[in-house]
């Protein structure tokens, strides 16, 4: 299992920090996930030893917290958030915008595997609503033509 | 990245470097930065916990407990390390106040941190900031590393003797983590599940130790209290209410957005004049005044001093600062089911009051406003909601029942009306079209 040297320094120092290694385990598994793309058996392997603990002691904290997964997601992950703030100004119509525009449900991935859709709890952009999230990038003040464009703006830079 | 606001009624303190760059060290310096804790470094602990407390600063992360008093529980010997925990967890619907914060004035938190750290003898403390803030993550992470390379972090800052480790750790997507005893635990490498009270976190917390916890509105408050002195902050809001409140404006309103008023601000005010009145010629309904866990005020009930007071008179509360705004048009069965099922899904499962009550309260308010109800369920909606109060390991569970009471309570009719229309007599909770989009 190689990491990239960049998270290999960033695991060095935050394992620096606490009195404890396993404390590192949260931040870490979302690193690492951001450059495998998921939680594959290898990598929990990989930090379980690191951290000396069980697999299932790491596959038990991963299934606790939304953003880790165990299975691929699309290249562009696109959170649309439902919930109040967001279902007052048309959350669930760009939910459901989204969905007919990439043709997939939550929790699908597009064939080409280039996009993942997904309905989510509030991200902290409720005075902005609707918001979306594309990967870790906000988009907010959302009407169905903007999120068309946002969505259009991903499939061209991730077929390039 | 988030849109900034502004109204002449504003007091601006927290939000008082938003948008002059303060993200840079150079820049906050010039701004008054890292003067307080200078100043804080040559007092007596005990004194700065008088002044905080004196102050009248009440938590901003949702419970309003009095920030001197809670730091003044933390003993003054103890058998292991004590520390410090910044809550940028910032995850309770219609809450978007820390972000600004940490987009902003990251500094101030870090300040924050440190003069509560020095008050309680703790040498170290984190800033803990939801998995979703990545760019947050980045901006803070690099503050901290500016603050090490001036020597203002580390072993003897501001050569005073006292040593102090601030660390960024990051969480990866989980609501109950922002409750303060799930937030250690998720520190800590496990699942967020709440610890058992007493004993409180600031006897027994991290690994133990002596924990302080504290959102970050709270410590970016501290600086300018130390500046500004005890008394000049609590002249800004009512009695035992100082300060002033990061409130986020949402939902049907014409200039949504945040905004730093004095506590005590009235909610007719603030809808209506702050942010602008609703949309269109649609009246308002209700409001939600503090985060999606505090029960809703109707359209007659705003006229109302915005302090954790006056909210709890009105039984209601405060919370987080988020005030969503409900106009004519929304379907409260709709709104109080969306609330229903994020407390569902963020229900950590441990105890069953919480986890079984929330789901059955999903359950029944989506068949309800599919139109499958019977009378029976209004009654039992507020027999389930009324009996998780007060019977879950932490609060999420009061989180959830508390608003679906309101909910039930104040628009019965609403409820009597799905019954006779057999589904939802509205139509749309909210249409995009319509709305005015922020420039
Ligand atoms: C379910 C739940 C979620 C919470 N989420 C947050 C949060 O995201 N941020 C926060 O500061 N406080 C949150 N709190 C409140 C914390 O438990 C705690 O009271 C607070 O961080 C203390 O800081 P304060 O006194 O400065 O407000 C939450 C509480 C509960 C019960
Ligand atoms: S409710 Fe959608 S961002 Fe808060």
């Amino acid at each position: 299992m190689k990491f990239s040297p960049q998270f290999e320094q960033r695991f060095e120092e935050m394992v620096s920090h606490y009195p404890t290694r396993r404390s590192v385990l949260v931040p870490t598994l979302l690193y690492a996930q951001d450059e495998t793309g998921y939680l594959s058996d290898e990598v929990i392997r990989e930090l379980a030893e690191r951290l000396e603990l069980t697999e299932l002691e790491v596959r038990n904290v991963i299934s606790y917290y939304s953003m880790l997964t165990t299975r691929p997601r699309g290249k562009y992950h696109v959170q649309v958030c439902t919930n109040i703030a967001c279902l007052l100004r048309g959350g669930e119509e760009i939910f459901e915008h989204c969905r007919q525009t990439l043709g997939i449900g939550g929790g699908e991935t597009t064939s080409d595997g280039l996009f993942s859709l997904a309905e989510v709890e509030c991200i902290g952009a409720c005075s902005w609503a609707p918001a979306v999230q594309v990967n870790y990038d906000f988009h907010e003040n959302l009407t169905r033509e903007e999120m068309d464009k946002i969505l259009g703006h991903y499939k061209k830079k991730g077929t390039q | 990245m988030a849109f900034l606001v502004s109204h002449p009624d504003e007091v601006k303190i927290v939000s008082q470097r938003f948008g002059l760059g303060a993200i840079s060290i150079d820049r906050y310096l010039e701004l008054n930065g890292y003067k307080a804790i200078q100043k804080t470094l040559a007092m007596e602990p005990d004194t700065i916990i008088n002044e905080i407390k004196n102050s009248g600063l009440r938590g901003r992360g949702g419970a309003g407990f009095n920030t001197g008093l809670k730091w003044s529980f933390v003993p003054k010997q103890a058998p292991k390390p004590k520390y410090v925990l910044c809550n940028g967890d910032e995850s309770e619907p219609g809450t978007c106040k820390d972000r600004l914060i940490f987009e902003h004035d990251p500094h101030a938190v870090i300040e924050g941190a440190m003069i509560a750290a020095f008050a309680v003898g703790a040498h170290t403390a984190y800033i803990y900031i939801r998995g979703e803030y990545r760019y947050l993550s980045l901006i803070m992470q690099k503050a901290l590393a500016d603050a090490y390379a001036r020597g203002f972090l580390g072993k003897n800052i501001f050569g005073s003797g006292y040593d102090l480790d601030i660390y960024w750790h990051g969480g990866a997507g989980a609501y109950e983590v922002g409750e303060e005893s799930a937030l250690m635990e998720s520190l800590e490498g496990k699942r967020g599940i709440p610890r058992i009270r007493p004993p409180f976190p600031a006897v027994v917390g991290l690994w133990g130790g002596p924990t302080v916890i504290n959102n970050a509105e709270t410590l970016a408050s501290i600086p300018h209290i130390i500046l500004g002195g005890a008394d000049w902050y609590a002249s800004l809001g009512p009695p035992k209410n100082g300060g002033t409140r990061l409130f986020c404006l949402s939902g049907h309103l014409e200039r949504p957005g945040v905004y730093e008023l004095p506590m005590g601000y009235n909610l007719k005010k603030m809808i209506f004049e702050v942010g602008g009145g609703i949309p269109g010629s649609r009246k308002l309904k209700a409001v939600v005044p503090g985060g999606s866990s505090t029960p809703c005020l109707t359209a007659d009930e705003i006229d109302v001093p915005m302090d954790f007071d006056s909210l709890m008179k009105r039984g209601s509360m405060l919370g987080s600062g988020g005030v969503i705004a409900l106009d004519e048009s929304t379907c409260i069965v709709q709104f109080a089911l969306r609330t229903m099922k994020f407390y569902q899904h963020e229900s950590c499962g441990w105890c069953i009051p919480c986890r079984e009550g929330t789901d059955w309260l999903k359950k029944t308010l989506a068949r309800f406003h599919a139109g499958g109800g019977i009378r029976k369920d209004i009654d039992n909606m507020l027999y389930l909601s009324e009996n998780m109060l007060g019977r879950t390991f932490c609060p999420l569970g009061d989180a959830a029942a508390m608003p679906t009471i309101a909910f039930v309570k104040k628009f019965r009719s609403e409820f009597e009306a799905h019954l006779e229309a057999r589904g939802c007599p509205f139509e749309k909770a909210g249409v995009v079209e319509q709305l005015p989009v922020l420039a």
